[in-house]
């Protein structure tokens, strides 16, 4: 499995930068870096930094795209207007509630998956990974649309398979309520990044020292205890990591609920409102607001994960 | 259904790719994107001028139509046909997005009526000409013309003009003892699909069709949901808290109830209640003509019995107030001229082309779509096509249009959050706070 994870030897690199002695070293060696890097953060400016900046300039006025003339500053009104309003609070409690449902679920069964995909017999482990990871690679609307046919009640094929589980009939409406449509929309987003976080987790499992797991196989340890103090401890950074980039990618929902709901029985996410806002009331001003908010959202996430769990970045990818 | 012909590839100016070849591999491709890009960007290397038509997804008909006005234009233009998305408000932001960005790609447009008030307070429409504008409103359904009108001024040209009927299964109403030559009410159907315990296809989803089905209820029942002043957002006078709405509630909740609605009553659209009435258990259905050609060519195909075709009877949208005449929905497509067009006069030209009676009737026959030219309902061969045609020219004459305002967007959107699920309708409660959600969404006090 060592052919997965990220070779040990990157370490050398950034360890002999800050440890060089002549200066003027350091210094060819930090423009280069800029040389290699600048273009890549130039165009990271142009494409993130702005189109942010922008929002956050828009977001100050009361402007809609098709009555230009009548666009007036603001200032802070419209976050006002957001903040005090409930169907905000509400779609922000879905979007987290969905977040923490399909995050949670993913560890799980992604981690399961890392696991089969690192002891599967090396004759099918292409066979597995590749099996594995075809979810990932279908588009998300696709997907979306994929399993709303499947419970669809006139189009699906759910109602008439699983009659035999209680509460589930041939007339079952899955996109008739809150909780049956959040449960659809939860199993599609699972089914999808499940593979992402699994890939991730299968990265981390590669760096657990395989003589860690020898000695606490002589010490006695059984497979359980083994994944506790031996495997979970070594891939904790892997783990964080993962966990945070499936964490903000899941707070951005969107195209399953715009699929299978348009945000119907309650199931609007922070990113489905932004957009009503925005595309459909053509309110720039307005939506311009929602997306700071989303945006800020999602920084105070990655903040969390980041001092909060103590999340190193580096140490994740072999470099710590 | 879903049919992408329209996107031609070839934009003129293909004779710069050759030159290319000399050069390296890169340079080559280098000027063959540029030569591709330059081209895109509507160069027409001295042809006739080229019309763009953004249209709504057909079976081919729009497509068509362009075909034969580009012939019929002898070399003076072309029309280039463009795909828009499936549903009217994604039509509807596509077009706006690029009109915002004064697009002037956009030479013609199929224009769902409930956006024209918005498109012509945005300017987005180039003036028409007071000659097109009376001929192309002659001999046309007034309420067609209604919709392609704001201000009082005509903005857009009647292309066709939709509207719903009552269908309903012959042997069913007959069981069920209705006299369906008479107008009928909802509390009748409702009590027929009852008693004969057939599914009443009706759209309960939270989308565009919600506002259609209330927005007739209400105007049937004698009201409307704007009652003064489309213009001023901050003060729209809406109608929601009158004894009307409450009526159109109440009908909401009488079919909510009524356990014929279908179980996915809250999920239901056209297509749905449309599958649903082809099937053992259809009874009655209020929906738009398309699903009459849908079942003939279903019979071709054989996937529907010619029985259940021919059980298939059809009449005017059911009344709210019994003895007084509905107010059925009305929908349809009107031809706009994008206000940054290049070729106005060719565009407008092309819009009386395209809404000749001949290709009317044309694309009526192959669309199902009725026709907003009166003439075209006597043509011979489409009322060979459509038994109702008769039916439908009634209903398109009585039909009332959705609220016209340039805000149309908020007001069916507050009135689909408010009116969604049709079970959880208070009649005399839910009116009320839609028009609190609806005036706090337009003075900019609350999200939508």
């Amino acid at each position: 499995m060592s052919t997965t994870t990220l070779p040990p030897t990157k370490k050398d690199a950034p360890k002999s930068a800050p440890a060089a002695t002549t200066s003027d070293r350091a210094k060819s060696e930090r423009k280069l870096g800029w040389l290699l890097a600048g273009p890549a953060f130039l165009v990271m400016l142009a494409v993130t930094a702005y189109p942010i900046l922008q929002a956050t300039y828009e977001s100050l006025f009361s402007y809609r795209l098709t009555d230009p003339d009548n666009r007036s500053f603001v200032g802070l009104e419209n976050y006002g207007v957001i903040l005090s309003d409930p169907l905000w609070w509400r779609s922000l409690w879905v979007t987290a509630l969905i977040t923490f449902i399909t995050v949670l679920v993913e560890l799980v069964l992604g981690f399961a998956l890392a696991m089969v995909m690192a002891k599967a017999l090396s004759s099918i482990r292409p066979i597995v990974r590749a099996a594995i990871l075809i979810p990932y690679a279908v588009i998300t609307v696709v997907s979306a649309y994929a399993w709303q046919f499947a419970f669809n009640i006139n189009t699906g094929f759910v109602n008439s398979w699983f009659a035999w589980i209680p509460g589930v009939g041939t007339d079952t409406d899955w996109f008739g309520d809150f909780g049956t449509s959040l449960f659809v929309i939860c199993l599609a987003e699972i089914w999808k990044t499940t593979p992402f976080i699994s890939l991730l987790l299968l990265a981390g499992l590669a760096q657990v020292p395989e003589v860690l797991q020898e000695a606490a196989k002589v010490d006695g340890a059984t497979w359980w205890q083994r994944l506790w103090k031996v495997t979970l401890p070594n891939m904790k950074a892997a783990i964080m990591v993962a966990l945070l980039f499936r964490t903000l990618d899941a707070f951005r929902i969107f195209d399953s609920i715009f699929v299978m709901t348009a945000g119907a029985n309650g199931t609007e996410s922070v990113s489905f409102l932004a957009y009503r806002q925005t595309i459909s009331r053509l309110e720039i001003g307005l939506g311009s607001a929602l997306s700071v908010l989303l945006f800020l959202s999602v920084v105070l996430i990655a903040m969390v994960f980041i001092k909060g769990f103590k999340v190193d970045l580096a140490q994740a990818r072999g470099e710590g | 259904m879903p049919n992408a012909p329209g996107r031609s590839p070839s934009r003129g100016g293909a004779p710069a790719a050759p030159r290319s070849r000399r050069r390296g591999t890169a340079g080559a491709a280098a000027l063959l994107v540029a030569a591709g890009t330059l081209a895109a960007c509507g160069g027409d290397g001295g042809g006739p001028p080229t019309l763009t038509w953004y249209y709504n997804p057909d079976n081919g008909g729009q497509v068509e139509l362009a075909k034969r006005c580009t012939e019929e234009a002898d070399g003076r233009y072309r029309i280039e046909t463009a795909i828009l998305p499936r549903d009217a408000s994604s039509q509807r932001e596509q077009l706006v997005r690029r009109l915002a960005a004064k697009d002037s790609s956009i030479d013609l447009m199929s224009l769902d009526t409930i956006y024209v008030p918005e498109f012509a307070q945005a300017d987005f429409l180039a003036p028409m000409p007071e000659d097109v504008g009376e001929r192309v409103t002659e001999g046309v359904v007034q309420s067609t013309i209604e919709g392609a009108t704001w201000e009082d001024e005509l903005v857009a040209v009647p292309f066709w003009g939709n509207t719903q009927l009552l269908w309903y299964r012959k042997s069913v109403a007959e069981a069920a003892g209705l006299d369906m030559t008479q107008p009928v009410t909802w509390e009748q159907i409702v009590t027929a699909a009852q008693e004969q315990d057939v599914e009443l296809g009706v759209q309960g989803i939270r989308a565009e069709a919600l506002t259609v089905w209330f927005n007739s209820l209400i105007e049937s029942a004698g009201g409307s949901v704007i009652e003064g002043n489309a213009d001023d957002p901050e003060n729209l006078e809406l109608g929601l808290d009158s004894e009307a709405a409450v009526a159109a509630a109440e009908v909401m909740k009488l079919v909510a109830d009524s356990g014929q609605a279908g179980a996915a009553f809250s999920t239901e659209d056209e297509a749905a209640s449309a599958a649903e009435f082809e099937g053992e258990r259809g009874g009655f259905m209020v929906n738009w003509p398309f699903i009459y050609a849908q079942a003939v060519a279903g019979v071709e195909g054989g996937t529907i019995d010619q029985a259940v075709l021919d059980d298939y009877g059809w009449t005017l949208w059911p009344s709210v107030v019994e003895g007084e005449p509905s107010a059925p929905p009305l929908g349809g497509i009107d031809l706009g001229v994008g206000a940054y067009s290049e070729n106005v006069d060719f565009a407008y030209e092309a819009a009386e082309c395209i809404t000749s009676d001949e290709n009317q009737a044309y694309y009526m026959i192959n669309e199902g779509n009725p026709a907003s030219s009166t003439a075209v309902f006597d043509d011979p061969e489409v009322i060979e096509k459509f038994p109702m045609a008769d039916t439908i020219r009634q209903s398109l004459e009585q039909a009332a249009p959705r609220p016209q305002t340039a805000y149309y967007n908020e007001v069916t959107g507050g009135l689909q959050r408010e009116y969604h699920p049709p079970g959880s309708v208070q009649p005399g409660t839910t009116g009320p706070q839609a028009a609190e959600l609806i005036g706090a969404v337009l003075r900019g006090e609350q999200l939508l």
